[in-house]
Protein backbone atom coordinates (compact mmCIF):
# COMPACT_ATOMS: atom_id res chain seq x y z
CA UNK A 1 0.00 0.00 0.00
CA UNK A 2 1.10 3.60 -0.92
CA UNK A 3 2.11 5.35 1.80
CA UNK A 4 -0.36 8.82 1.43
CA UNK A 5 1.63 11.97 1.91
CA UNK A 6 -0.04 14.10 4.35
CA UNK A 7 -1.64 17.33 2.42
CA UNK A 8 0.55 20.56 2.48
CA UNK A 9 -1.75 23.26 4.86
CA UNK A 10 -2.27 26.01 1.80
CA UNK A 11 -4.15 28.34 4.03
CA UNK A 12 -1.54 30.67 4.00
CA UNK A 13 -1.01 30.88 0.55
CA UNK A 14 -3.70 33.42 0.03
CA UNK A 15 -2.11 35.83 2.87
CA UNK A 16 0.81 35.91 1.18
CA UNK A 17 -0.41 36.89 -2.54
CA UNK A 18 -2.29 39.57 -0.72
CA UNK A 19 0.79 40.88 0.57
CA UNK A 20 2.61 41.12 -2.30
CA UNK A 21 -0.58 42.09 -4.27
CA UNK A 22 -0.49 44.74 -2.07
CA UNK A 23 2.78 45.60 -2.24
CA UNK A 24 2.62 45.89 -5.73
CA UNK A 25 -0.53 48.08 -5.65
CA UNK A 26 1.27 50.47 -3.50
CA UNK A 27 4.58 50.95 -4.83
CA UNK A 28 3.82 50.96 -8.68
CA UNK A 29 1.85 54.05 -10.78
CA UNK A 30 -0.71 52.84 -13.00
CA UNK A 31 -0.05 55.74 -15.16
CA UNK A 32 1.85 54.59 -19.16
CA UNK A 33 4.51 56.69 -20.17
CA UNK A 34 3.51 58.64 -23.40
CA UNK A 35 4.57 61.48 -25.02
CA UNK A 36 4.72 63.84 -28.12
CA UNK A 37 8.22 62.71 -29.40
CA UNK A 38 10.45 65.70 -30.53
CA UNK A 39 14.01 66.61 -31.20
CA UNK A 40 15.71 69.61 -30.68
CA UNK A 41 18.29 70.96 -33.24
CA UNK A 42 22.13 70.62 -32.36
CA UNK A 43 23.07 73.47 -30.51
CA UNK A 44 24.76 76.60 -31.85
CA UNK A 45 28.62 76.67 -31.12
CA UNK A 46 29.61 79.88 -29.19
CA UNK A 47 31.89 80.96 -31.34
CA UNK A 48 29.20 80.80 -34.30
CA UNK A 49 27.01 84.25 -34.68
CA UNK A 50 23.51 83.58 -35.04
CA UNK A 51 22.68 83.54 -38.63
CA UNK A 52 19.35 84.37 -40.42
CA UNK A 53 19.16 81.19 -42.53
CA UNK A 54 17.45 82.62 -46.01
CA UNK A 55 14.72 80.97 -46.36
CA UNK A 56 12.44 82.05 -49.24
CA UNK A 57 8.89 83.28 -47.79
CA UNK A 58 6.42 81.04 -49.74
CA UNK A 59 8.08 78.12 -48.25
CA UNK A 60 7.84 79.39 -44.66
CA UNK A 61 4.66 78.73 -42.60
CA UNK A 62 4.58 80.84 -39.17
CA UNK A 63 2.89 79.71 -36.45
CA UNK A 64 3.37 82.66 -33.53
CA UNK A 65 1.10 81.91 -30.24
CA UNK A 66 1.22 84.77 -27.93
CA UNK A 67 0.44 85.33 -24.29
CA UNK A 68 -3.08 84.88 -23.96
CA UNK A 69 -2.77 81.28 -25.63
CA UNK A 70 -4.22 82.90 -29.49
CA UNK A 71 -2.50 81.37 -32.59
CA UNK A 72 -1.54 83.55 -35.63
CA UNK A 73 -0.61 81.59 -38.97
CA UNK A 74 0.79 83.25 -41.67
CA UNK A 75 -0.63 87.12 -40.10
CA UNK A 76 -4.27 85.58 -39.85
CA UNK A 77 -5.67 84.85 -36.47
CA UNK A 78 -6.89 81.32 -36.21
CA UNK A 79 -8.67 78.79 -33.81
CA UNK A 80 -6.42 75.83 -32.96
CA UNK A 81 -8.88 73.64 -35.16
CA UNK A 82 -8.66 75.35 -38.54
CA UNK A 83 -4.04 74.52 -37.87
CA UNK A 84 -4.32 70.91 -39.22
CA UNK A 85 -5.75 71.34 -42.12
CA UNK A 86 -4.01 74.42 -43.13
CA UNK A 87 -0.59 72.89 -42.08
CA UNK A 88 -1.68 70.03 -44.80
CA UNK A 89 -2.59 72.74 -47.45
CA UNK A 90 0.82 74.26 -46.68
CA UNK A 91 3.01 71.34 -46.75
CA UNK A 92 0.80 70.09 -49.82
CA UNK A 93 0.48 72.56 -51.69
CA UNK A 94 -1.67 70.34 -54.57
CA UNK A 95 -2.44 73.61 -56.97
CA UNK A 96 0.79 75.26 -57.37
CA UNK A 97 0.24 78.26 -55.95
CA UNK A 98 2.47 80.98 -55.86
CA UNK A 99 1.80 81.29 -52.02
CA UNK A 100 2.51 78.08 -51.01
CA UNK A 101 6.01 76.08 -51.32
CA UNK A 102 7.92 75.56 -53.64
CA UNK A 103 7.24 72.04 -55.51
CA UNK A 104 9.81 69.34 -56.34
CA UNK A 105 9.66 66.54 -58.37
CA UNK A 106 11.75 63.50 -57.46
CA UNK A 107 11.52 59.94 -58.23
CA UNK A 108 10.69 58.23 -55.53
CA UNK A 109 11.35 54.53 -56.79
CA UNK A 110 8.59 51.63 -57.13
CA UNK A 111 5.82 51.87 -56.10
CA UNK A 112 5.20 55.85 -55.75
CA UNK A 113 7.02 56.83 -59.18
CA UNK A 114 7.78 60.46 -59.34
CA UNK A 115 6.03 62.76 -57.19
CA UNK A 116 5.96 66.41 -56.27
CA UNK A 117 6.47 67.50 -52.96
CA UNK A 118 7.56 70.75 -51.31
CA UNK A 119 11.21 69.88 -50.08
CA UNK A 120 12.19 73.17 -48.66
CA UNK A 121 9.11 73.95 -46.36
CA UNK A 122 9.51 74.94 -43.16
CA UNK A 123 6.82 75.23 -40.17
CA UNK A 124 8.55 77.64 -38.21
CA UNK A 125 7.17 77.76 -34.34
CA UNK A 126 7.16 80.87 -32.26
CA UNK A 127 5.68 81.28 -28.64
CA UNK A 128 5.62 83.64 -25.88
CA UNK A 129 7.56 83.49 -23.07
CA UNK A 130 4.21 83.66 -21.33
CA UNK A 131 2.18 80.99 -23.51
CA UNK A 132 0.72 77.81 -21.89
CA UNK A 133 2.40 74.96 -22.28
CA UNK A 134 -0.72 72.93 -22.71
CA UNK A 135 -1.18 75.98 -25.76
CA UNK A 136 2.14 74.98 -27.25
CA UNK A 137 1.35 71.28 -26.89
CA UNK A 138 -1.81 71.46 -29.07
CA UNK A 139 0.25 73.66 -31.28
CA UNK A 140 2.86 70.95 -32.01
CA UNK A 141 0.58 68.35 -31.98
CA UNK A 142 -1.74 69.04 -34.22
CA UNK A 143 1.15 69.76 -36.71
CA UNK A 144 2.78 66.62 -35.81
CA UNK A 145 -0.88 64.86 -36.65
CA UNK A 146 -1.07 66.44 -40.11
CA UNK A 147 2.63 64.81 -41.13
CA UNK A 148 0.69 61.59 -40.07
CA UNK A 149 -2.63 62.17 -41.41
CA UNK A 150 -0.30 62.55 -44.88
CA UNK A 151 1.97 60.14 -44.26
CA UNK A 152 -1.29 57.59 -43.69
CA UNK A 153 -2.55 58.80 -46.58
CA UNK A 154 0.09 58.12 -48.36
CA UNK A 155 0.33 54.49 -47.24
CA UNK A 156 -3.11 54.05 -47.85
CA UNK A 157 -2.73 55.25 -51.33
CA UNK A 158 0.53 53.35 -52.12
CA UNK A 159 0.53 50.49 -50.12
CA UNK A 160 -3.61 49.95 -48.96
CA UNK A 161 -2.38 49.73 -45.18
CA UNK A 162 -2.42 52.02 -42.53
CA UNK A 163 1.27 53.86 -42.38
CA UNK A 164 1.80 52.45 -38.64
CA UNK A 165 1.56 48.52 -40.06
CA UNK A 166 4.24 49.61 -42.67
CA UNK A 167 7.89 48.41 -42.28
CA UNK A 168 10.42 50.52 -40.93
CA UNK A 169 12.18 50.80 -44.31
CA UNK A 170 8.85 51.66 -46.57
CA UNK A 171 8.10 54.22 -43.58
CA UNK A 172 11.19 55.97 -43.81
CA UNK A 173 10.58 56.22 -47.48
CA UNK A 174 7.10 57.58 -46.82
CA UNK A 175 9.28 60.01 -44.53
CA UNK A 176 11.27 61.09 -47.58
CA UNK A 177 8.08 62.27 -48.86
CA UNK A 178 6.95 64.20 -46.43
CA UNK A 179 9.90 65.63 -43.94
CA UNK A 180 8.72 66.75 -40.88
CA UNK A 181 9.96 70.10 -40.60
CA UNK A 182 9.06 71.54 -37.47
CA UNK A 183 11.30 74.43 -36.41
CA UNK A 184 11.61 76.58 -33.20
CA UNK A 185 12.64 79.60 -33.04
CA UNK A 186 15.62 80.47 -30.70
CA UNK A 187 14.38 82.17 -28.02
CA UNK A 188 13.65 85.88 -28.36
CA UNK A 189 12.48 88.52 -26.09
CA UNK A 190 10.18 90.74 -27.89
CA UNK A 191 10.26 93.05 -25.65
CA UNK A 192 7.35 94.33 -22.90
CA UNK A 193 7.87 92.70 -19.72
CA UNK B 1 -36.06 11.02 8.90
CA UNK B 2 -34.20 9.85 11.61
CA UNK B 3 -31.37 9.11 9.63
CA UNK B 4 -30.51 12.16 8.03
CA UNK B 5 -31.18 14.49 11.64
CA UNK B 6 -28.34 11.96 13.15
CA UNK B 7 -26.35 15.10 14.13
CA UNK B 8 -28.08 17.43 15.85
CA UNK B 9 -25.24 19.67 16.04
CA UNK B 10 -25.01 21.38 12.51
CA UNK B 11 -21.73 22.38 11.37
CA UNK B 12 -20.92 24.90 9.06
CA UNK B 13 -18.93 23.02 5.99
CA UNK B 14 -15.15 24.43 5.58
CA UNK B 15 -15.48 26.59 2.50
CA UNK B 16 -12.55 25.47 0.34
CA UNK B 17 -10.35 28.50 -0.19
CA UNK B 18 -7.49 26.17 -2.02
CA UNK B 19 -7.91 28.09 -5.37
CA UNK B 20 -7.92 31.54 -3.60
CA UNK B 21 -3.93 31.88 -3.86
CA UNK B 22 -4.63 31.13 -7.42
CA UNK B 23 -7.02 34.21 -7.73
CA UNK B 24 -5.06 36.27 -5.59
CA UNK B 25 -1.66 35.13 -7.90
CA UNK B 26 -3.47 36.00 -11.06
CA UNK B 27 -4.46 39.77 -10.13
CA UNK B 28 -0.79 40.25 -8.62
CA UNK B 29 0.65 39.01 -11.97
CA UNK B 30 -2.01 41.90 -13.98
CA UNK B 31 -0.99 44.53 -11.80
CA UNK B 32 2.87 44.09 -12.19
CA UNK B 33 2.76 44.32 -16.45
CA UNK B 34 -0.03 46.83 -16.40
CA UNK B 35 1.88 49.20 -13.63
CA UNK B 36 5.14 50.70 -13.59
CA UNK B 37 7.26 51.46 -10.50
CA UNK B 38 7.44 54.28 -9.31
CA UNK B 39 10.57 56.76 -10.19
CA UNK B 40 10.91 58.67 -7.79
CA UNK B 41 8.65 60.75 -5.22
CA UNK B 42 6.79 63.50 -6.49
CA UNK B 43 8.27 67.07 -5.02
CA UNK B 44 6.25 69.08 -7.35
CA UNK B 45 2.89 68.29 -8.81
CA UNK B 46 1.94 68.49 -11.95
CA UNK B 47 -1.24 67.36 -13.95
CA UNK B 48 0.22 66.72 -18.39
CA UNK B 49 -1.38 67.99 -21.12
CA UNK B 50 -3.10 66.22 -23.16
CA UNK B 51 -2.69 65.42 -26.74
CA UNK B 52 -3.40 62.81 -29.61
CA UNK B 53 -0.08 61.68 -31.47
CA UNK B 54 1.34 59.93 -28.74
CA UNK B 55 4.19 57.83 -29.14
CA UNK B 56 5.29 55.42 -25.96
CA UNK B 57 8.66 55.72 -24.53
CA UNK B 58 9.80 52.62 -25.07
CA UNK B 59 12.46 51.41 -23.46
CA UNK B 60 12.51 52.57 -19.19
CA UNK B 61 16.43 52.52 -19.00
CA UNK B 62 17.00 54.97 -21.73
CA UNK B 63 14.53 57.77 -20.45
CA UNK B 64 15.33 60.18 -18.59
CA UNK B 65 12.79 62.50 -16.68
CA UNK B 66 12.78 66.14 -15.82
CA UNK B 67 9.49 67.03 -13.59
CA UNK B 68 8.43 70.70 -13.81
CA UNK B 69 5.48 72.19 -11.40
CA UNK B 70 4.71 73.68 -8.76
CA UNK B 71 5.61 72.71 -5.29
CA UNK B 72 3.58 70.08 -3.37
CA UNK B 73 1.79 71.09 -0.30
CA UNK B 74 4.56 70.43 2.44
CA UNK B 75 6.86 72.22 0.07
CA UNK B 76 5.15 75.02 -0.23
CA UNK B 77 5.97 77.10 3.12
CA UNK B 78 9.75 76.87 2.06
CA UNK B 79 9.68 77.21 -1.85
CA UNK B 80 6.62 79.24 -2.75
CA UNK B 81 3.86 78.76 -5.30
CA UNK B 82 6.58 79.59 -8.31
CA UNK B 83 6.88 77.10 -10.97
CA UNK B 84 10.14 75.02 -10.15
CA UNK B 85 12.31 71.75 -11.23
CA UNK B 86 12.78 68.82 -10.21
CA UNK B 87 15.23 66.50 -11.30
CA UNK B 88 15.74 62.86 -9.40
CA UNK B 89 14.77 63.74 -6.17
CA UNK B 90 15.59 67.14 -4.97
CA UNK B 91 14.28 70.51 -6.22
CA UNK B 92 17.04 71.17 -9.14
CA UNK B 93 17.90 75.12 -10.78
CA UNK B 94 17.56 74.60 -14.75
CA UNK B 95 21.78 75.42 -14.86
CA UNK B 96 22.09 72.19 -13.05
CA UNK B 97 19.74 70.24 -15.87
CA UNK B 98 23.28 70.23 -17.67
CA UNK B 99 25.60 68.30 -15.15
CA UNK B 100 22.38 65.96 -14.85
CA UNK B 101 22.09 64.95 -17.84
CA UNK B 102 26.13 64.72 -18.60
CA UNK B 103 26.12 62.43 -15.31
CA UNK B 104 22.89 60.12 -16.60
CA UNK B 105 24.54 60.01 -19.62
CA UNK B 106 28.38 58.37 -18.49
CA UNK B 107 26.42 56.41 -16.15
CA UNK B 108 25.51 54.44 -19.29
CA UNK B 109 26.59 51.78 -21.81
CA UNK B 110 28.56 53.30 -24.75
CA UNK B 111 26.11 52.22 -26.96
CA UNK B 112 23.15 53.65 -25.34
CA UNK B 113 24.04 57.10 -25.12
CA UNK B 114 23.35 58.43 -28.14
CA UNK B 115 19.92 57.03 -27.47
CA UNK B 116 19.04 58.64 -24.33
CA UNK B 117 15.58 60.29 -24.18
CA UNK B 118 14.31 63.14 -21.82
CA UNK B 119 10.92 62.61 -21.02
CA UNK B 120 9.98 66.49 -19.80
CA UNK B 121 7.05 66.28 -17.41
CA UNK B 122 5.31 69.69 -17.21
CA UNK B 123 2.04 70.91 -15.72
CA UNK B 124 0.15 71.85 -18.28
CA UNK B 125 -0.38 75.52 -16.92
CA UNK B 126 3.26 76.30 -17.10
CA UNK B 127 4.72 79.08 -18.64
CA UNK B 128 6.71 78.74 -21.52
CA UNK B 129 9.60 80.58 -21.01
CA UNK B 130 10.78 77.91 -18.00
CA UNK B 131 10.01 74.94 -20.73
CA UNK B 132 12.27 77.04 -23.49
CA UNK B 133 14.85 77.69 -20.80
CA UNK B 134 14.96 73.64 -20.15
CA UNK B 135 15.20 73.27 -23.42
CA UNK B 136 18.29 75.48 -24.05
CA UNK B 137 20.19 73.53 -21.89
CA UNK B 138 18.76 69.69 -22.88
CA UNK B 139 20.49 71.17 -26.39
CA UNK B 140 23.25 72.35 -24.82
CA UNK B 141 24.14 69.26 -23.26
CA UNK B 142 23.45 67.70 -26.67
CA UNK B 143 20.13 65.72 -25.11
CA UNK B 144 18.19 66.13 -28.03
CA UNK B 145 15.73 63.21 -28.45
CA UNK B 146 12.57 64.86 -25.88
CA UNK B 147 9.66 63.94 -25.41
CA UNK B 148 6.52 65.97 -24.01
CA UNK B 149 4.79 63.78 -21.39
CA UNK B 150 0.93 63.94 -22.41
CA UNK B 151 -1.87 61.98 -21.61
CA UNK B 152 -4.20 60.49 -24.45
CA UNK B 153 -7.60 62.53 -25.36
CA UNK B 154 -9.88 61.82 -28.25
CA UNK B 155 -10.35 64.54 -29.81
CA UNK B 156 -9.94 68.83 -29.34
Amino acid sequence: MAKKIPQINASSMADISFLLLIFFLVTTSMDVNQGLARRLPAPIPPDQKVEDTDINKRNLLVVKINSADQLMVQGQLKDIKELREEAKKFILNENDDAFYPKLFEEDFGEPFGVIRYTKEHVISVQNDVDTHYQAYLNVQNELVAAYNELRDACARKYFHTGYNELDEDTQKRIQKIYPQKISEAEPKNYGGN
Amino acid sequence: MAKIRRNNKREMPALNTSSLPDIIFMLLFFFMSVTSMKEVTYKVSFTTPTATELTKLEKKSLVRYIYVGTPTAEFRKQYGAETRIQLDDAFADKSEIGDFIINERSAMNEQDQGLMTVSIKADKETRMGVISDIKQELRRAYALKISYAATQRTNY
